[in-house]
């Protein structure tokens, strides 16, 4: 079977984030290439935050898909260098978070403010009210902080900055 | 034949588990409160820094199964050693007591745990550097969020603030551990690999001092520091701990899914 690169990503785009289902693991930037060695093909993956329990399951979703496709011998190598930082998700990536009703990373990681407690504004995703206030820092998975709306009353969840 | 692995490596294998079993043994006992947080919020919160030392440890054990060789896996650390072998502080061992007592726990770890991550990133060991750009990201958040309810209760109600002076005044023989160098972190041929603690020692005291001043709480002069567990030496709650964590493969040995 020839080893095509832009067939492999075509595939890689039926694996998706399974605590966050619109984003693919491109999407998300936590995929970054493959190696190839004879008929072996290793898919790199660097991970979001270290203990996230989504991996195994990405590692299982990223072979299974590949295998679909015909590829046989596949491995998912999870690699620490680059680190992943919520830069690395796509323009797609943050539109589609959006409408999923998950507000997007408001600022660039380079921009410590988020480390020393100044509270940047994160719009709500559902009416982009800025009158919006954190509840908690740590909510659902590890990549979220927990927000409320003070103007449709909803709360939301936020992918904090990474 | 099993391979000899050199000097060096027995001591940098030493090390890494000495981190290790520090994030493991703080995540293993947030763990606990999974369930039983005061508020559903805090429950999340804490059982979120729970996820991300018990991630920070497997990355550590996962390197020193490299290290090791001989078939060694990650699992083979925390699943089979027995209390002496463990090189945690003291610190990470105490029980959760009151929410009070575990965010003063937290908040100490957090000082220590922030700079000395901040330090490895320059380690001259490859591994160890990337693992502490990685994880030094969770440890903000961790440390951001401890001083916010050392603060909060602290500066809060005469009860709240009563109940943190407590804790403060409980926990605070337990801080001084991590800035002590144990055997193998004065290894000399760990020199620019392992962080030298006692250079991270006066940032950590400054973070700290300034949250409890902030947070009107008074700093005790100790009386009695408690050292040992980086020796193995443990207190009495360690047995309780590892007996939950370890009694499935102690059960039903080698046990898999």
């Amino acid at each position: 079977m020839v080893v095509d690169k832009a067939h492999i990503e075509d595939v890689l785009k039926n694996v998706t984030d399974p605590e966050i289902p619109v984003l693919t693991i491109q999407d998300l930037g936590i995929y970054q290439g493959f190696e190839r060695e004879g008929k072996k093909i290793t898919v790199l993956i660097t991970p979001t935050y270290t203990g996230c329990p989504a991996m195994d399951m990405i590692s299982v979703n990223v072979k299974s898909a590949m295998e679909e496709a015909g590829y046989k011998d596949v491995v998912v190598k999870l690699i620490l260098s680059p680190v992943w930082t919520t830069d690395m998700i796509s323009e797609d990536g943050h539109r589609k978070l959006k409408e999923y009703g998950i507000a997007p990373p408001v600022e660039k990681t380079s921009d410590k403010s988020h480390h020393s407690g100044e509270e940047k504004v994160v719009p709500c995703p559902q009416c982009e009210s800025k009158n919006t206030q954190v509840i908690s820092q740590f909510g659902s998975t590890a990549c979220k902080a927990l927000y409320k709306c003070n103007d449709c009353l909803e709360p939301f969840d936020y992918f904090k900055c990474y | 034949m099993a391979e000899v692995i050199s000097l060096k490596k027995e001591s940098i294998l030493k090390y890494v588990l000495q981190l290790a079993d520090n994030a493991l043994i703080l995540g293993q006992r947030l763990a606990e409160i999974c369930g039983h947080g005061p508020i559903l919020e805090q429950d999340i919160a804490i059982t979120n820094i729970s996820l991300d030392l018990i991630g920070e440890a497997r990355v550590l054990y996962q390197y020193a199964a490299e290290i090791e060789g001989n078939g060694k896996t990650e699992d083979d650390y925390p699943y089979k050693r027995d209390i002496r072998s463990w090189q945690n502080i003291l610190l990470v061992e105490q029980p959760n007591g009151h929410f009070g007592h575990t965010i003063m726990r937290q908040f100490m770890f957090d000082c220590y745990h922030y700079y000395h991550l901040k330090a490895m990133i320059n380690s001259n060991d490859e591994r160890l550097a990337q693992i502490a750009a990685k994880t030094i990201k969770e440890a903000t958040y961790h440390l951001k969020y401890s001083s916010e309810w050392v603060i909060r209760l602290g500066d809060g109600t005469e009860e709240s603030n009563s109940k943190m002076q407590d804790a403060l005044n409980d926990r605070i023989r337990f801080f001084g551990e991590a800035f002590i160098p144990s055997k193998i972190e004065n290894d000399k041929s760990l020199i620019g690999i392992a962080v030298d603690c006692t250079e991270i020692k006066d940032l950590a005291w400054a973070k700290f001092s300034e949250v409890c001043q902030t947070a009107n709480l008074d700093i005790p002069e100790v009386k009695f520091p408690q050292k040992g567990g980086k020796d193995g030496l443990h207190s009495e709650y360690f047995g309780f701990i590892l007996s939950e964590l370890q009694f499935l493969q102690k059960s039903y040995p080698d046990s898999n899914w």
